[in-house]
């Protein structure tokens, strides 16, 4: 993976402050709490996939992260200062894509990003960033005569436009169409190499492992996994599996580390002959979230009847089921 | 920080809040004039009301005759200087709370509050473009007063520069009130219906559609309470013969008063708007 991580010269400086530092972040809402005790950090230059089922507490994490929340307790930092603090200089960093905008929309793409970019000391040229974001043929077209997509490809154009060292992207590609997801990607890519720390929120698992350098996995308002995006999870939940239908036509599975010699032992065991169906899969990034969500939701349940309605509700993969208690 | 952010940007200061206001308002203004709603029940709205009583009342004769048949004014000469005033009321206080109310709901206030630019420039901008929209608007009601309906205007200096300061406090505290007012409606659909009867009631009652001085005192003492009142006093003494001054609530125009209530209503505005105004509710 090509990451330009910023480098520094030991000799003569200490390592970088983490760009986002968050410790035992609580958040309640009456009685309701929906953030409990989450920590992670985010070195400059990363991206951080902060994934969770709906309603896990990810935007008010991303929320208070961007100031506009108040936390009940805990310690955050986002470049150097308290969020609930920041001053405008400390915004002229931030680069934010909300969840949602509804704006009326009454200016043209280029007289919005034209407008923005002038809030900002360093921001970048516009017609480059109308490119980057797709909105070409948009360009001299009023955002209320947008389509969903591309209005959300708005958000995230007015949210790099100023070229923030720290971007939080907050389930950004919501309603694109697969190819201006990709090109998103490309976009995202290349913020990465300028050396851009970025926070994601996504729902789609195979963008945050496009995007992601780590990832932390949210439920129930508490962080349940952090890590690399190839190894959250544990090496245990990425153990491919090979699948294969056997002569009596029953369809077989089994878990291996070696699904090569699994593969060659079943050729030889039917003397030579091609195994139907036959599949090797490697855990995705959504299989292991799902096993992980899925889990934690059972022990939340606490053997009560909700845990397997939970595990018939979002079986997607077998795979995954096999790692939930039936 | 590390080498290469350092490298890459500079830290710089972003544009101040003067420069950012200022671009603010032509934002504001084109904003403006692109919402039809916006342009008719605010900028146009003056125009209709003066054209409709002229047409409507214009062959009752002039107004304000004296008994021996000297003196008064027309109709539309007698409707303007209350057309003025609602002009000021609307562009600020109508105009501002129904539209910061809008984009509180709608998500620009939210959007706005994550960049650079500070609340105070952001005010900047609302104001200038009120201002921007009533000079239009004022410039345009003496236009058609003078030129369409043939009504004479002031000619010394004196008049205009009542006219100046009246108009110029008149709009900044209608601004400021519309500012705070925008906190009062809970989402951005149900602000029409907070602020246009609050409007619509201050015009019946101030002397803008009704003749103040035919009003019961009660009234007229409920009216003097709040600022449109004074604003449209203020541009009777202006576009009105002297004699008109007897119909006023004390025989006189008591201009003093006028500066006092519009400059009373202008920090009551300004510090509500100050206390009151959040780019989101943070503790939401």
């Amino acid at each position: 993976m090509v990451r330009a991580a910023p480098e520094w010269d030991s000799s003569v400086m200490t390592p970088p402050d983490p760009v986002v530092q968050v410790r035992d972040l609580h958040k309640s809402y009456g009685t309701v709490d929906a953030v409990r005790g989450v920590s992670f950090s985010i070195t400059a230059g990363e991206t951080f996939a902060l994934l969770g089922p709906n309603g896990a507490g990810k935007s008010t994490t991303i929320e208070i992260l961007e100031g506009y929340r108040d936390r009940t307790s805990g310690e955050v930092s986002v470049l150097g200062a308290d969020p609930r603090h920041g001053g405008l200089e400390w915004k002229a960093r931030l680069g934010i894509v909300l969840q949602t905008s509804g704006e009326s929309g009454n200016v043209t793409v280029t007289e919005q990003l034209r407008h923005f970019a002038g809030f900002y000391p360093h921001p970048r040229d516009v017609d480059e960033v109308i490119d980057a974001a797709g909105l070409r043929e948009k360009a001299t077209t009023r955002i209320s005569k947008l389509s969903g997509g591309q209005r959300r490809r708005v958000d995230v154009a007015l949210g790099i436009i100023g070229r923030p060292e720290m971007l939080f992207l907050d389930e950004p590609t919501t309603g694109f169409d697969p190819e201006a997801r990709h090109k998103f990607w490309d976009l995202i890519r290349g913020l990465k190499a300028e050396g851009t720390t970025i926070l994601l929120t996504t729902h789609y698992l195979d963008e945050a492992a496009q995007l992601g350098d780590r990832a932390g996995i949210i439920a129930g308002g508490q962080l349940i996994d952090i890590g690399a995006i190839d190894e959250i999870g544990g090496a245990e939940a990425r153990v491919p599996l090979v699948r294969w239908r056997d002569r009596n036509g029953i369809l077989r599975e089994e878990r291996t580390r070696a699904p090569a010699r699994l593969v060659a032992d079943l050729v030889e065991s039917t003397n030579g002959n091609e195994p139907d169906d036959l599949e090797v899969i490697r855990p995705s990034l959504e299989d292991v979230y799902l096993s992980l969500v899925r889990r934690s939701e059972a022990d939340s349940a606490e053997g009560d009847a909700a845990a397997s309605s939970d595990s018939s509700r979002v079986a997607t993969s077998l795979l995954a089921d096999r790692d939930v208690p039936a | 920080m590390s080498a290469t952010t350092t490298a890459a940007r500079t830290p710089t200061k972003p544009p101040g809040t003067l420069v950012l206001g200022l671009s603010r308002i032509g934002y504001e203004t084109r904003l403006y004039f692109r919402s039809p709603d916006t342009v008719f029940f605010t900028f146009l709205f003056p125009f209709i009301m003066l054209g409709i009583f002229t047409a409507a009342l214009g062959g009752g004769g002039n107004l304000g005759v004296n008994a021996d048949g000297t003196g008064g004014v027309s109709v539309g000469a007698y409707y303007l200087p209350g057309m003025l005033a609602a002009g000021m009321l609307l562009s600020g206080v109508q105009n501002l709370a129904v539209d910061i109310a809008g984009e509180k709901s709608d998500g620009t206030l939210k959007r706005l509050g994550g960049t650079p630019l500070s609340p105070l420039g952001y005010f900047i901008g609302k104001i200038g473009q009120v201002f921007v929209t009533a000079i239009l608007q004022a410039g345009l009601l003496l236009l058609v007063a003078r030129f369409a309906l043939g009504i004479d205007l002031p000619t010394s200096g004196d008049k205009w520069l009542v006219f100046a300061w009246v108009f110029l406090l008149g709009v900044i505290t209608s601004a400021f009130v519309g500012i705070a007012l925008s906190a009062v409606p809970r989402s951005g659909k149900s602000a029409n219906a907070v602020v246009i009867p609050i409007v619509l009631i201050l015009q019946f009652i101030s002397g803008v559609y009704l003749q103040f001085g035919v009003l019961p005192d009660w009234m007229q003492n409920l009216a003097s309470v709040f600022p449109l009142k004074w604003m449209a006093q203020g541009m009777r003494s202006v576009f009105l013969p002297e004699n008109f001054a007897a119909a006023e609530q004390n025989g006189v125009w008591d201009l003093p008063w006028v500066a006092a209530a519009l400059g009373i209503w202008l920090v009551v505005g300004l510090v509500l708007s100050l206390v009151t105004f959040r780019w989101i509710r943070r503790d939401a």
